[in-house]
């Protein structure tokens, strides 16, 4: 008898856990369907085409909800199935590209920001006849990929842009904060302020603990009063530096990378210097439209080189006309 | 219960009703079966919501995902029945990958020197966790936390101190890189599948696991340490070899997957591998071992790795919102436990 009462007890939960998860599918195909339906305006005609998005995303980014919210408007634009997938490591990565060959998508948008372990995966892709785009990041790597199009910033230039305005602004020095260790894209940032700016230094942070990082900027400054830029690659970070510089009761300037609402009202404010800009909402968006045009027309762009989606500078001059797109998470 | 009851008299009064009980009793109160359950569940789940995870390389990809969480739960599952933790385990991976990288490229040395002193390294600090654990009786909890934290500043610090920059050099030009790939990274074409090599491994491992801890005497001595350490000290177990040798395991099986990570990609980015302790734990655990030692099993983590890289590929596969990732994972994995739990009290109910 108890047993039987146990066995119907499993039975209860199972079946309970079954209609959680069932509602939990639905809620997340939801993505799925809004881009079939939607575009039902505006699409443009002809076959259904599926395109894989595979990224480093570290989940919950400002930055990347952009990219996806570019990709997610191009898709509905063009009736593209949009696959997305995202881990920040490099070799889980290389495995969900591997599972996009398996699911035999159309089209591949991949990022590079390891480049050793994701390239293998992607040429796989290509070699398999599979259109793949690079974007975000793989800047000198796109083409061992397989790749023919690359849409992304140059970090290196855009760091060199960074450093040329703080020798403009007569910096004494600078404090470039890394807000994620070990990631070579923001290694590159940090090394291209410095080939144009030499007095910089670099600083480790834990971007993921906006509290701690804000103490470690904060106690930086106090330590070392020389500073009179602090640059931070992403637009929570500069908002974290702005914090910082208050406790520490320091004048230094926060010049940062990308945008977010609080980061552009803070450079209308004059707090923040200015803003290099990648666009990373133009990032998604080309990446599932070229890869739209390769297969509808076999149309390739950027003349065999990258297509430069920045450094696009934001301040005083233009912020008013780039506010409002802030707000509507497109810039 | 009641049904063979009545059915046993008027057939056969004399037979002995064990011997037929026993054996189902046997398979019921096994650790992992809880976790076969739930993954024969997960696999019917995705087979039917994802038309993409129905094929042979689908399956693969499923398979190598899980042999890369596998190789390293094993020893970690060991450790847990051996009643310690290990938090060091993901990122001493990536130390290992990094020393075998750094030490063949800077001296221009064939890799499999690399190989040879990045295994030395992954094993004094398997033995250096295990020594401290058992000379200074500090939960394994802290000390390996230590280690982790550790590891985690010495990978990125030494990486950028030798290198310049914050990966390691490619190293697919060095003597010996072809050998070493075949070895930890190649792929085995089996005529209507190809798999990676690690998958392969990965079952070598968990049997020789299995055939140590059911047959062997030092099986005996690593849940004997687990369940109660004193006891088992007080009847003769070497209860401190025990435990630094389980370290050492953990310790070996992170070197190998670390080569696996450095032959597959040919360098290895520093900031990787921290995180994964916990998926290897959790691995373990869903596979029936037991969070206060003593009990659990080398198949069970195995399917607990299977169940975590089936269902990270079968989301994707079934092209679920990634949003909503963690939380599909967290419900899989809660449903895994939750059979696991149901299965091993209806066994224990049904004796």
């Amino acid at each position: 008898m108890r047993s039987s009462r146990t066995l119907v007890r499993v039975l209860a939960v199972a079946a309970t856990l079954a209609v959680a998860l069932t509602g939990c599918s639905s809620k997340g195909g939801a993505q799925n369907q809004a881009g079939g339906s939607g575009g039902s305006g505006t699409a443009a005609q002809g076959k259904r085409y599926t395109i894989a998005m595979v990224t480093h995303e570290q989940a919950g980014d400002t930055f990347w909800d952009k990219i996806r919210a570019g990709a997610q408007d191009a898709a509905k634009n063009l009736n593209v199935d949009l696959k997305y997938s995202n881990n920040e490591n490099g070799p889980e990565q290389a495995t969900l590209v591997q599972n996009a060959i398996d699911s035999k998508v159309d089209g591949l948008a991949v990022t590079l920001s390891n480049a050793d372990a994701v390239i293998p995966a992607a040429k796989k892709a290509a070699n398999a006849g599979i259109p793949v785009v690079v974007f975000n990041q793989g800047f000198d790597q796109y083409k061992q990929a397989g790749a023919k199009m690359y849409f992304g910033s140059d970090e290196d230039l855009a760091g060199q842009s960074i450093g040329q305005r703080i020798s403009a602004d007569n910096g004494g020095k600078a404090l470039c904060v890394i807000q994620a260790q070990g990631s070579v894209a923001l290694e590159t940032r940090c090394a291209g302020v410095k080939k144009t700016f030499a007095n910089t230094e670099n600083l480790y942070v834990n971007g993921a603990d906006k509290p701690a990082e804000q103490a470690s900027i904060g106690a930086k400054l106090q330590q070392d009063k020389a500073i009179t830029h602090v640059v931070t690659l992403g637009a929570g970070d500069a908002l974290a530096a702005l914090n910082a510089k208050t406790d520490a009761g320091s004048s230094a300037k926060v010049v940062t990378f990308d945008l977010n609402p609080d980061a552009a009202k803070a450079i209308k404010d004059g707090k923040i210097g200015f803003s290099v800009d990648q666009q990373p909402y133009v990032q998604g968006y080309m990446a599932v439209t070229a890869l739209w045009l390769n297969l509808t027309n076999g149309n390739d762009m950027g003349g065999g080189k990258p297509v430069l989606t920045g450094p696009s500078f934001v301040d005083s001059t233009n912020i008013d006309q780039i506010l409002p797109y802030t707000a509507s998470n497109k810039r | 219960m009641s049904a063979p009851v009545a059915t046993q008299p008027p057939r056969a009064p004399q037979e002995p009703p064990r011997a037929t009980r026993s054996l189902t009793a046997r398979v019921l109160t096994r650790p992992e079966i809880g976790a076969v359950a739930a993954a024969i569940a997960i696999f019917i789940f995705f087979f039917a919501v994802a038309a993409p995870f129905r094929t042979l390389p689908a399956f693969s990809t499923v398979l190598y995902a899980s042999s890369t969480i596998g190789i390293v739960a094993v020893g970690v599952a060991l450790l847990m029945i051996g009643g310690e933790f290990d938090l060091s385990s993901g990122v001493s991976v990536v130390t290992s990958a990094l020393t075998a990288a750094m030490v063949s490229f800077q001296l221009s040395l064939n890799v499999w020197v690399g190989v040879l002193v990045s295994l030395i390294v992954a094993l004094a600090i398997g033995f250096l966790n295990g020594y401290l654990v058992v000379r200074t009786g500090i939960p394994s909890f802290l000390i390996t936390l230590s280690t982790f934290f550790m590891l985690r500043g010495i990978n990125l610090g030494v990486t950028k101190a030798v290198t310049g920059t914050v990966a390691t050099p490619n190293v697919s030009e060095l003597d010996g890189f072809g050998a070493a790939k075949a070895v930890f990274a190649s792929d085995i074409n089996l005529g209507i599948i190809t798999i990676k090599i690690t998958v392969l491994w990965w079952i070598v491992f968990v049997a020789i696991a299995t055939w140590l801890l059911l047959r062997t005497r030092v099986g005996n001595w690593i849940f004997a340490s687990g369940g109660n350490a004193a006891s088992a000290r007080a009847v003769g177990v070497p209860v401190p070899k025990v435990k630094i040798g389980l370290f050492m395991g953990v310790a070996f099986l992170a070197w190998f997957y670390g080569m696996h990570l450095l032959f597959n990609f040919s360098s290895v980015q520093s900031g990787l591998g921290i995180g994964n302790e916990f998926i290897y734990i959790i691995a373990a655990v869903v596979g029936g071992a037991l969070l206060t030692g003593g009990y659990g099993s080398a198949i069970g983590a195995a399917v607990g790795a299977f169940i975590f890289g089936m269902t990270t590929q079968g989301i994707v596969f079934a092209g679920f919102d990634p949003n909503w990732f963690y939380t599909f994972l967290g419900a899989m994995l809660l449903l895994a436990v939750l059979v696991n739990l149901y299965v091993k009290q209806y066994a224990l109910t049904r004796k």
